[in-house]
């Protein structure tokens, strides 16, 4: 190789793949409950437990989930982190706090954001309660809830975080 | 009764962010050279090549394997590619070993790759999907709740995974193929170092690295005359279980638990502190050394952390079980590949030939990789003996 | 060598779109039936569970981890995965047996390739430096490997056009064939090229589904009673993936692993092979020395119907189910990955002892 040549380490391949994105049959029925601002989970026959958002199956038994459960927007923090970087082609802004929320009548958790509070202050077993966007902005989306936030309700013990019904603690 | 099996070369590349020197096909190939050096053979002498690496998207590759079957010598011969998310390369190395094990095949090059820097792998493993919130922070987002949860529950004290942090890279620097190089790292250091996921700081993840490893497995006969000491396979085990359902243990996963339960009992082991020398497990954030040796049976549950501060798995202090003397996947992370070096260090050590970071008179050694939620879990052990 | 079987077979219906279906949906009802045909109750009753698919299909990576929610795989259970096509899985699952780590494994493989372009797709598995960058799709390079052939003589328009003609109306009697119906090469030859040398007809459909295999030791099949097909033989071997280093109008890598699968040792009554291009038909015969006593393709094969990463495994299917049956008493299963044969894989499945 010459000396004026330039070494060549790499080129730049930009991949453009276009896809049609589909949800899934049953997460396609809570979406369009989420879109009425409601949240809903899916029961196993088998091991009864609730799912949100369904997926299709119990993961655990490995059978479909058919009947429909109306769930409470409230709820409780089963574990949490604090991020403090950015998420790639997320706008919000560091740091703040991922939670793993148990929604009252399910019995698992999603991922979702807390506000509305000092993050110093979160704990696991906290009650929490969704923050909804105006109703005209609702969509087929899990981002129709804003965020969640703490709510002045006694700590969940540990042992029953997943286990609420629907109604709650008074339940 | 499966056949016996031992690795008798191992190939490692060095790891690094970017690797622009070699392009992925070089990248593997020097892996598989090094391997076949090391056993003293040539591609002639190789039956078939199993392929392992992380989700496709990391490169932006569809099915590499196709394309890196003329750099892997496997032109007409099988080539086998496996995927099982962060176990991948324990996975790989369990298959390739079952081509040997079986009676199928006499002697097996596998080779496992992460060439990270050609893609974005946080965008891989977390690429914004419709419909559902896009908070998934990357891995340590995901595992920063499991985290929290563990120090809950055993009550650890905070500087528990700052001690892990600090010796694994102290590991690390007596392993001149280790991509972070922080022979004078302190606990102040890690400490002070940003809090990214809390309770996950920087110096307490693994780096993203570029970096293949390669290991040639034979049967006992040729084993038996092979030109450096053979590592005997003495147990392989494999476990999975969902993501996510009702009640799953997340903290202790039951998988890992079966899994390391299977491989013990084909080792005979009954107590892995006592009978291993030593283990390379995967510990991508440093709290998942005490969690990981609580769920592999190395302390009772909620009691890890002990071990961890007692120094009994630092090589350095002289502990009775020394973990990741390599300096572990908090010192280099090709994904794919990470796995694969658990399983061919564990291998090294049995060898004898881990150069500075060789655990003194290592006889059995532990490999161990996870993936996915913390829910694909692959380990095998390996001997300087037979039985 | 421990002798082994096939117990079941199942494959959902070919659709060219399977809707508001994710992965998970997809395979629960053929994991349903499956489990129905051997007598079992979930992937708890067998010792192994080996799965293939592709996250670029959809375009979601780790696509296998959902799949692992259709198990019921709680307590955790010894499961792996390829990103290859299933027939890979089972060839996995038959070392893993082989070894004496398992007696009896589930496998299966699932595909929802229509919310990609699949040719554009998998034009990025083509090497990353020299050739996708082209973005050279998959019908265009069979197009080049038909045109070799054409222009050599090896076989006509005529020819390609007869083995749609045939999967066409073979697929009549599959009930979950995409493309069937009584067409005659006439038919096909006056439809317009769509890539030249190739016809719309030439190339196989894209299909959503997924499909399933469960297989044991001999042994485990008589204890279960159901009538089984015998895996006598098993090889795959890839070629270079350069397509200018292999003379693309034979496969040498298939001849090679038939024979290394023990095809030779006697008549081959059936063949199911995996050719999305006609004119690969045509070459996969013709390696495989098939002669006029063979039935090819009783399925219609993949232009009848292709799911991605599970095609493969239903030939394997197809052939045990031709088996069982008792319309053949041996067969041979083909499966195929890369561009232009690149990767083959045969299966040489004889009948078993009545159960």
């Amino acid at each position: 190789m010459s000396e004026e040549n330039e070494v060549i380490t790499g080129i730049e391949v930009p991949i453009f793949l276009k896809y049609n994105f589909t949800a899934g049959a049953s997460p396609t029925r809570f979406l369009a409950r989420v879109k009425e601002g409601v949240l809903t989970g899916q029961r196993c026959p088998k091991c009864k437990q609730v799912y949100v958002p369904p997926r299709g199956a119990c993961a655990g038994c490995g059978v479909p989930t058919e009947e429909e459960v109306e769930l409470a927007d409230k709820g409780t923090v089963q574990s949490f982190t604090i991020v403090s970087i950015p998420i790639p082609g997320n706008p919000i802004e560091p740091p703040f706090v991922v939670a793993n929320l148990v929604p009252d009548g399910a019995n698992i958790s999603f991922i979702h954001l807390m506000s509305e509070c000092d993050n110093a202050d979160v704990h696991i077993g906290q009650r929490v309660q969704a923050v909804w966007k105006p109703e005209e902005e609702w969509d087929y989306a899990m981002d129709n809830i804003k965020y969640f936030k703490p709510i002045d309700e006694p700590d969940v013990p540990i042992e029953k975080i997943g286990k609420l019904p629907v109604t709650g603690l008074e339940g | 009764m499966a056949n016996l099996a031992a690795v008798v070369g191992i190939g490692q590349t060095s790891y690094t962010t970017k690797r622009n020197d070699v392009s992925i096909a070089g990248l593997v190939r020097e892996a598989a050279v090094n391997a076949l050096n090391d056993a003293d053979l040539t591609w002639d002498d190789i039956d078939a090549v199993i392929l392992g690496k992380a989700p496709d998207m990391f490169e932006g590759i569809i099915m590499p394997e196709i394309y890196l079957t003329d750099a892997l010598g496997c032109n007409g011969k099988p080539m086998l590619r496996v995927h099982t998310a962060g176990s991948v390369g324990g996975s790989t190395a369990l298959v390739a070993a079952s081509h040997v094990q079986s009676g199928t095949f006499k002697r097996v090059l596998t080779v496992s790759f992460e060439k990270q820097s050609e893609s974005n792998a946080m965008w891989a493993l977390s690429n914004p999907q419709p419909f559902s919130t896009h908070l998934n922070a990357g891995a340590g987002g995901y595992f920063a709740p499991i985290i929290r949860e563990y120090i809950r529950r055993s009550g650890a004290p905070d500087d528990v995974g700052i001690k892990v942090a600090v010796k694994d890279r102290q590991h690390g620097a007596r392993n001149p193929l280790a991509h972070l190089q922080l022979p004078e790292i302190t606990m102040e250091e890690v400490s002070e170092s940003f809090m990214l996921w809390d309770p996950i700081r920087y110096l307490e993840s693994c780096p993203s690295s570029d970096g293949a490893c390669a290991m040639v497995i034979a049967n006992e006969e040729l084993a038996d005359r092979s030109s450096k000491p053979p590592a005997w396979i003495r147990g392989v085990a494999m476990r999975s279980e969902p993501t996510m359902y009702a009640g799953r243990e997340e903290v202790n996963p039951q998988a890992g638990r079966d899994c390391a339960a299977d491989v013990y009992k084909q080792a005979g082991i009954s107590d892995p502190r006592k009978d291993l020398d030593v283990a390379e497990v995967y510990v991508p954030f440093s709290w998942y050394e005490p969690m990981w040796l609580e769920n592999l049976g190395f302390a009772p549950e909620g009691e890890g952390w002990k071990l961890t501060m007692e120094g009994a798995t630092s090589l350095l202090d002289g502990g009775d079980i020394p973990w990741n003397p390599s300096g572990g996947v908090l010192s280099s992370n090709p994904i794919g590949a990470s796995g694969m070096i658990r399983f061919a260090e564990a291998a090294r050590q049995v060898r004898n030939d881990a150069g500075e970071h060789q655990v003194p008179d290592a006889k059995l050694a532990l490999g161990h990789a996870y993936g996915g939620g913390a829910q694909f879990f692959a380990m095998w052990v390996v001997g300087a003996e037979k039985a | 060598m421990k002798e082994i079987a096939i117990v079941g077979y199942q494959q959902s219906d070919c659709v060219s779109d399977a809707g508001a279906l994710n992965e998970v949906e997809l395979i629960i009802p053929v994991l349903g039936r499956i489990f129905e045909q051997v007598g079992i109750t979930n992937a708890q009753d067998v010792d192994f569970v080996c799965s293939g698919s592709c996250d670029y299909l959809q375009g979601a990576a780790f696509a296998f981890v959902l799949g692992v929610d259709a198990l019921g795989a709680v307590p955790p259970i010894k499961e792996s995965h390829v990103e290859m096509d299933a027939a890979w899985a089972l060839y996995e699952s038959i070392l893993k047996i082989r070894m004496g780590h398992a007696d009896s494994a589930l496998i299966y493989g699932f595909g929802k390739s229509s919310p990609g372009e699949l040719p554009i797709v998998l034009s990025q598995q083509l090497d990353p430096y020299y050739l996708a960058p082209q973005w050279v799709d998959t019908i265009s390079l069979a197009a080049m490997q038909a045109r070799m052939m054409l222009d050599q003589g090896l076989i006509t328009e005529r020819d390609m056009a007869e083995v749609v003609a045939r999967s066409r109306r073979n697929a009549i009697n599959n009930p979950h064939a995409q493309l069937k119906g009584d067409v005659t090469a006439d038919d096909i030859l006056a439809e317009e090229t769509y890539l030249s040398p190739l016809r719309r007809s030439d190339c196989c459909p894209v299909s959503d589904g997924a499909s399933a295999v469960v297989i044991c030791t001999v042994e485990k099949a008589k204890a279960w009673g159901k009538p089984y097909a015998v895996i006598s033989g098993i090889d795959h071997i890839i070629e270079s993936h350069n397509p200018g280093m292999r003379d693309l109008t034979d496969s040498v890598s298939t001849r090679k692993a038939a024979a290394n699968a023990g095809m030779g040792d006697g008549k081959v009554d059936v063949a199911e092979l995996y050719a999305p291009f006609s004119h690969q038909e045509l070459i996969l015969s013709r390696a495989l020395g098939l002669s006029e006593d063979t039935t090819i393709n009783p399925s219609g094969g993949v232009l009848a119907g292709n799911l991605m990463m599970a095609s493969g495994l239903s030939r394997i299917g197809e052939v045990f189910n031709r088996i069982v049956a008792g319309d053949a008493e041996r067969g041979v299963a083909h499966t195929t990955s890369g561009p232009c044969l690149q990767h083959n894989l045969v299966a040489v499945l004889d009948k078993g002892e009545v159960a």
